[in-house]
């Protein structure tokens, strides 16, 4: 029992209180902080009113981010992967070390792409609730005087700082962008990897810190009981050395069940209005507030579009009659016009479009194996092959496939969808499609495709 | 070893492992920020990233804990009360701030010609859509109130209160 120790304790049960008021060096200065108490904190000590507060409630909630939030943070990793950054073209581009090891993005299963960032973006969004709930339930801390009374509780404020700034930033940032709302001026990718790093380091050191405070505070109250506790039988946590629980609570006006309910009820909310974007059928339209539980139109062709022609600046007579395919590889350039490329072998799969922003749909693709393209230019075991769309001025006019995903049987020149020519805004005449490829990286209006052999490295 | 422990302890505040973790997740931010930090943009970053904060602790707690306290003034909720008016107003309040909250980019169709250029559809839709969630929020809270206020009448006083 060592609730008399005043004011936030520092950490886990290894860091006991270095005196027994808890100052640290310089003690002098730390005491005659404690003593100078600004006006209007003693105020804001009694104002916290809620009963709920408290080392349960907030492991509760911080049980379920420890889960989950490792989740958003691997499989967001792997989207960047699956852009490529051994062929320069994951962003940002300059890393350093902060980047999973190497290694060339399968291409199978083919839905394996739709998964990672469908779980990152759909995980990222029912998390917020949750978010919110465990920052309500420690938000007292943030007013706390004083603010700290060690180096120690200095540098872990900071910490604190890095933590909170890193999972608001990062929801906002990819809130926006999954919308297309590019209120922040700044490059979203370089933003949201970078500040994803920042969030990390110090979700880890919060968990260092905290997990033995999580796991003691879950097994003060057993889970079922307090789920059973109806609001009039509700009280106030006894009092904790990390001042969670309110000096003065008030009467409880909802149970820790109802509390807990609330924010899964929210995180249950936003899922039934977000997983839509990630299927296909009826469905799909559950995503009511997303851009992409809307169709773009009926019909074959009737998919979401990630960037329209006239968005690119592609022009109608560029894509007519006029239009020729440029294969190139070892010297050698072979020229295919779109009867050309239909009077090859044809091959048809059913293979997901993935978007990183989150949504994605399997369509059914047809037209010509890349692997047979590559043998066309004469390179038949490519280590690459680069190509390129019509598009001037795109981020993405040009990708670079890597050998698995150039060889695959199902990695297509795609001239057709669902039995029907592609339409302009999905690529006519010619767009790339390859299993559990980044959306971006399936090139449309494909003007050519350079082969690189083994022996051009 | 015990002595220098003890020290360390009495002087920083906390043990080694504390000491360790948090250096490294500031070492790690001090040098994510530095890489940052040749961007033309890196001052935006630091204030979204600040503003972030800011946003939520200083604006949007102070803002939800008012008005709570507001609704609470105006609905009292009694000690003996079976069904709190109260949480029936708060549960859909709170559900229809969540869903302006986190789709407000299209709610207040914030990036018209972007969201234009990649979906090849406007913004229109999704302000109108909100508020008939929000409406249905309310009038599903409204009527699980009455279905749960309605049997009052004809039960025994001092039962239980809330149930799931």
């Amino acid at each position: 029992m060592s609730t008399n120790r005043p004011g936030p304790s520092t950490g886990g049960t290894d860091a006991p209180a270095p005196d027994a008021e808890g100052y640290g060096a310089p003690r002098r200065f730390w005491r005659a902080l404690d003593r100078h108490r600004p006006p209007g904190v003693d105020a804001a000590d009694r104002s916290w009113r809620s009963p709920l507060r408290g080392p349960w409630l907030t492991a509760v909630y911080g049980s379920v981010l420890l889960v989950a939030l490792p989740l958003v943070i691997v499989t967001g990793l792997l989207d960047y992967a699956a852009y490529g950054p051994r062929f320069d073209q994951a962003f940002p581009s300059d890393v350093g070390w902060l980047r999973l090891p190497t290694f060339d993005w399968p291409t199978r299963p083919s839905w394996l792409f739709r998964v990672t960032q469908g779980l990152h973006v759909t995980l990222g969004i029912v998390l917020i609730p949750v978010v919110l709930g465990k920052l309500w339930s420690v938000i007292p801390k943030l007013f706390n005087w004083p603010p700290a009374r060690s180096l120690a509780q200095v540098l872990e404020r900071v910490t604190l700082l890095l933590l909170v700034g890193g999972i608001l930033f990062q929801i906002a940032t990819g809130l926006l962008n999954i919308q297309y709302s590019y209120l922040f001026g700044f490059d979203f990718y370089t933003a949201h990897y970078f500040g994803a790093w920042i969030f990390t380091g110090a979700f880890v050191a919060h968990v260092v810190l905290k997990l033995p405070r999580l796991i003691s505070a879950l097994r003060s109250r057993p889970l079922g009981a307090e789920l059973r506790t109806p609001r009039a039988e509700t009280r106030p946590e006894p009092p904790d050395p990390d001042d969670l629980v309110a000096a003065r609570p008030g009467p409880a006006t909802v149970s820790r069940r109802g509390a807990v309910g609330l924010v899964g009820g929210g995180a249950l909310l936003l899922a039934a209005l977000t997983v839509g974007q990630s299927l296909d059928g009826p469905l799909r339209r559950t995503a009511l507030l997303l851009p992409r539980g809307r169709q773009p139109g009926p019909g074959p062709n009737g998919f979401p579009v990630n960037r329209t022609i006239a968005a690119a600046g592609v022009r109608p007579e560029q894509t007519g009659p006029g239009w020729r395919l440029m294969l190139r590889g070892g010297g050698r350039t072979v020229t295919l016009d779109r009867p050309g490329l239909l009077a090859m072998a044809q091959h048809t799969a059913a293979l997901p479009i993935s978007c990183v922003e989150g949504w994605s749909t399997r369509q059914t693709w047809t037209g010509v194996r890349l692997r047979d393209l590559a043998a066309l230019a004469g390179v038949a075991d490519p280590a690459a092959a680069r190509v390129s769309s019509l598009e001037q001025a795109g981020l993405f006019r040009t990708a670079v496939l890597a050998p698995n995903q150039v060889l695959d049987p199902d990695s297509l020149l795609a001239l057709r969808v669902n039995g029907v020519d592609l339409s302009p805004d999905h690529g006519y005449p010619a767009r790339v499609i390859v299993p559990a490829l980044p959306g971006v990286h399936c090139t449309k209006w494909v003007a050519e495709i350079a082969f690189q052999g083994r022996a051009d490295d | 070893m015990t002595d220098l422990m003890a020290r360390l302890r009495a002087g920083y505040g906390a043990g080694p492992r504390h000491l360790i973790v948090v250096t490294a997740a500031i070492v790690l931010a001090g040098w994510v920020a530095l890489r940052v930090a040749g961007e033309a943009t890196a001052g935006r970053m630091l204030l979204w990233f600040l503003g972030a904060v800011i946003a939520h602790d200083l604006v949007l707690f102070p803002a939800y804990a008012t008005a709570d306290r507001v609704l609470r003034a105006l609905v009292r909720p009694r000690a003996g009360n079976r069904v709190a008016l109260l949480n029936h107003l708060r549960v859909p309040t709170l559900g229809a701030a969540l869903l302006f909250v986190v789709y407000s980019p299209g709610i207040l169709r914030l990036g018209e010609t972007t969201h234009l250029a990649a979906t090849g559809q406007d913004q229109r839709p999704y302000l109108v859509r909100w508020l008939l969630l929000s409406a249905a929020l309310f009038l599903l809270s409204a009527l699980t109130y009455a279905l749960r206020a309605l049997p009052r009448g004809r039960q025994s006083s001092g039962k239980r209160s809330e149930r799931a």
